[in-house]
């Protein structure tokens, strides 16, 4: 993965960029021994490693302001990070960079039960939103896997989803407003506690931006009543077909379930090994359906479900009575990646999203593809939305193997995108997917994208080398090339 | 002389606007024009109209999935969505009586680029939340295409949000794709009497705070209940807080009940069954309660969305200063206010009183000559309106598409 390259001037001057940000951000907030800035050197997509050039920690709206202005003002670059648990290489540093932690940022600042939202600092985590309210009977509906640790900022910057997507929408539906600093220092809000924009919608743009526009320093997202009960399905199947089409049945039948989970046979077998839930080890795809509501509407759910699995070739059907047996059920899902991580030294998580139909088309393809490669996949993948999750198993300490596994998904993410899907579902482009870009998009398309970068950061110092291939010159994007005849408006005064 | 393109294609599409470009002719952007009044005044010498870009080319209910061509007819897409139980789930409303227009004139395209949304917003979103693919043509006449047909789709910047209430100020669409949900088995409405704003306000918290998944919840005072079509809400004789349930039969009556009970403190309770229901809230999507019988629909009108807990001060703030006659929607979130008596329309005492709490006000009808005067759209804050500027650059550096519809320039 190439990054653009450093740029000299900068590294010559790394003491005096080091004093200048010792003078916004007093204390520790500044890191420049390398055994320190190890601990940044790469995100949860571990096999892109570079030491920043500087790491800083501020812990005011001022301060991350001033140091946009000094970078701005002096050409050095900037990484935001959050938490740093980005699957795409989001947060990955910068050789000749600045990376801007808001791990300090982790207040809740407010809680506001009469407009049901909550107001919070970008390094508060997902779970940590909930856990505020939950006890007066609330919950933040957003929980992508890492919720436990991922950051209500990086959230933002990635349109994080989760398992509850389906029904509750990705963090840019649960989203209503933002604080957020440009590269040029100014401070914007956009939104606030109320619906929609009275313009454009900003807010919706820079959701899911990956850190290339602003760095957000203020969160408000809307809050929910937990729903009165949850109730889940494990359904065993003999094919992947079988149980594809179930979730097709169920969602034709107008049901949109809490939750619809999908594993095939070596990811059951190794969260089974992992965590013993008791799922059915002869079943080649098992699906878990959560219902949650009102009791009478999820009781009445449950049992249509199960009729449609029955109807679908279903060889199991266990349905929860009880809040711990649900949880059990998801236990083995939830614990699906470190129960791969126990069958394989390291294993490597795609995200595209395909229209369901085609899933079983795409799941041969793929055993063919896992078979021409010879590292094995097993796959989890979030089946009422399409986003599938296959996990390549390899041996980085086998050499070839980490880029052959990187082949591997690069052409499972090129078939999603030829069976109509996209090459990120939650996980974000980052580094990891931003050249297969243009598997998907057209070189005018990733213009316009771009052109949108450079309404906010003119200078695209903001995170550079990710999300896009090739770096144009905001310049040269801005430049309007006619080509036309002009014949339909030959008489038409110039204004 | 004006002329009206109709092209049939997204390839004539750009042709159109790249001639347009050439020539740096301002294109008015319409559909089946049914909102053409909304807005300010656009200074256009030609018309581009996409109601010739018209039909469904995908329709896989399966997979909630629908894509159009943006002149499709909204009443089209209800009708292909009713056949398979299905809808637009963030319920989008018809503004064409307001706007003195027929009703059912209506395309997709303008209810996505104005991001319309009716009362079921609070719960399901707004046309935004629903739009997953666009090709549109920038004013730059380049066919640029942001999305695709899935849900879970973060591939790059979502420019559907963009085109979504930039009422075709960025870019012509040609094509669009949406996400399609089951529409409910059944709905039903707890209606409770409740004459002051702060406790319906209180009430409709209440509601939307319970476990019993309500898909909306409006008040609307007295006079305009008196409008109601529906029997019990005409004749309620006082203000009415109305609570939506919607969903399979049992829930429903369940959850109908649980509302009675918990909202009984507030006020007397009613229950309209599915018919009245489809009826109450068809009248308050399409803004058919604040306007008398006998007025001609010029007064203004506007849209105002808030934090809910700043709607009764809001409220206090125009009965004050001006004729007011008011409807709550999304739990007090969104006011619809029709206004006279008052020069610029209500615009300085509306805007000073978002200042506070935040929000925005949108000018929905008035004429055109106040809509080039006073700020249709809520002016923005010194570093958004530069963002916003610099997008407009981005996407029409030349000004050609519906320029000065939003905001100076814009």
């Amino acid at each position: 993965m190439r990054m653009p390259d450093p740029d000299a001037d900068v590294l010559s001057r790394r003491g005096e960029i080091i004093a200048a940000l010792r003078r916004i951000v007093p204390g520790e907030g500044v890191i420049a021994e390398e055994e320190e800035l190890r601990a940044y050197e790469c995100d949860g997509l571990t096999a892109y490693r570079q030491l920043p050039m500087i790491v800083v920690l501020p812990e005011t709206v001022q301060q991350v302001s001033d140091i946009l202005k000094y970078c701005h003002g002096t050409g050095v670059n900037i990484v935001p990070r959050g938490a740093g648990t980005s699957l795409s290489g989001g947060a990955l540093p910068l050789e000749d960079g600045i990376t801007l932690g808001l791990g300090k940022f982790n207040r809740i600042l407010d809680i506001d039960y009469p407009n049901r939202c909550v107001t919070a600092q970008p390094g508060v985590t997902n779970l940590a939103i909930t856990h505020a309210v939950q006890a007066d009977g609330f919950y933040y509906a957003p929980d992508p896997s890492s919720q436990i640790a991922c950051s209500i900022g990086g959230n933002v910057a990635e349109n994080s989803g989760g398992v509850h997507c389906l029904k509750y929408g990705l963090t840019a539906n649960n989203l209503l407003g933002i604080e957020m600093v440009l590269m040029d220092g100014e401070i914007v809000r956009l939104g606030g506690r109320h619906l929609d924009a009275g313009g454009y919608d900003l807010l919706g743009v820079v959701t899911g931006s990956e850190g290339l526009l602003g760095v957000i320093t203020e969160v408000t997202v809307r809050i929910l009543r937990s729903p009165a009960t949850a109730r889940a399905l494990l359904i065993g199947f003999p094919s992947s077909e079988s149980a594809g089409n179930c979730v097709a049945e169920i969602i034709g039948a107008g049901i949109i379930p809490g939750g619809m989970e999908m594993m095939d046979k070596p990811a059951i077998h190794a969260a089974e090994a992992f965590v013993n839930a008791g799922y059915p080890l002869d079943a080649e795809a098992l699906l878990i359906v959560e219902l949650d509501g009102p009791e009478v509407e999820v009781d009445e759910l449950i049992g249509r479900v199960e009729t449609i699995a029955r109807e679908n070739q279903a060889e199991s059907v266990r349905v929860s009575t009880s809040e711990d047996e649900r949880m059990n059920f998801w236990a083995g899902r939830k614990a699906a990646f470190p129960a791969v991580g126990r069958i394989s030294p390291d294993y490597y998580c795609m995200d595209g999203t395909i229209p369901r139909h085609r899933l079983s088309e795409v799941l041969t393809r793929m055993n063919e593809l896992s078979g021409r490669y010879g590292l094995r996949v097993a796959n989890v993948f979030h089946a009422g939305d399409g986003n599938l999750h296959p996990l390549i198993l390899y041996d980085a300490n086998t050499p070839g193997e980490l880029e052959k596994a990187e082949e591997f998904g690069s052409d499972i993410l090129r078939l999603c995108v030829e069976v109509g899907g996209v090459l990120t579902g939650e996980h974000g482009v980052g580094v990891e997917k931003r050249d297969l870009m243009g598997e998907m998009f057209s070189e005018i398309d990733l213009n316009q994208q771009q052109r949108v970068k450079c309404a906010f950061d003119p200078t695209q110092q903001l995170n550079p080398g990710k999300v896009f291939p090739t770096l144009h010159r905001c310049a040269e994007l801005g430049r309007v090339h006619i080509q036309s005849g002009q014949t339909r408006f030959p008489d038409i005064p110039r204004f | 002389m004006t002329d009206q393109f109709d092209p049939t294609s997204a390839e004539e599409t750009r042709a159109i606007v790249a001639d347009a470009l050439a020539s740096k002719t301002p294109l008015e952007i319409t559909g089946s024009g049914s909102r053409r009044a909304l807005g300010r005044p656009v200074s256009a010498d030609h018309v581009l109209s996409t109601a010739t870009l018209a039909g469904v080319s995908l329709y896989e209910p399966d997979e909630l999935v629908m894509r159009a061509g943006p002149g499709t007819p909204m009443e089209q897409i209800r009708m292909q969505l009713d056949q398979h139980g299905q809808m637009l789930a963030f319920e989008p409303p018809d503004y064409g009586p307001l706007l003195g227009k027929a009703a059912g004139l209506g395309t997709i395209g303008g209810v996505l680029s104005g991001n319309l949304a009716g009362p079921r917003r609070i719960k399901a979103g707004a046309a935004r939340d629903h739009f997953l693919g666009v090709e549109a043509v920038s004013g730059r006449g380049e066919l640029f295409k942001s999305g695709g047909r899935v849900v879970k789709n973060v591939t790059g910047y979502d420019l559907c949000k963009l085109m979504a209430g930039s009422w075709g100020t960025l870019g012509v669409m040609t094509e669009v794709t949406v996400k399609v949900l089951p529409a409910p088995e059944k709905t039903r409405t707890v209606l409770v009497s409740c004459a002051a704003a702060p406790a319906a306000v209180a009430a409709m918290n209440r509601a939307l705070s319970s476990p019993h998944d309500v898909s909306a919840a409006a008040w609307t005072p007295e006079p305009a209940a008196a409008r109601s079509a529906v029997g019990y809400v005409a004749g309620a004789q006082t203000a009415l807080v109305a609570v939506r349930v919607e969903g399979i039969g049992a829930s429903v009556d369940a959850r109908c009940a649980a509302l009675r009970e918990e909202l009984s403190e507030f006020g007397d309770i009613e229950e309209l069954h599915t018919h009245n229901s489809l009826t109450f809230w068809r009248e308050i999507r399409d803004v058919r309660l604040i306007d008398d019988a006998a007025d001609p629909g010029t007064a203004f009108v506007w849209r105002i969305s808030l934090p809910p807990d700043a709607a009764p001060r809001l409220l206090e703030d125009l009965q004050v200063t001006m004729a007011c006659d008011a409807v709550l929607d999304w739990g007090g979130g969104l006011i619809w206010a029709r206004v006279a008596g008052i020069s610029d329309g209500g615009s300085y005492v509306i805007r000073r009183s978002l200042a506070a709490s935040g929000g925005h006000a949108t000018l929905i009808r008035a004429d055109a000559g106040t809509r080039s005067t006073v700020p249709v759209f809520q002016p923005e804050a010194r570093g958004v309106e530069r963002l916003t500027r610099n997008i407009k650059e981005a996407f029409d550096p030349e000004g050609i598409l519906n320029p000065g519809r939003m905001y100076d320039g814009i």
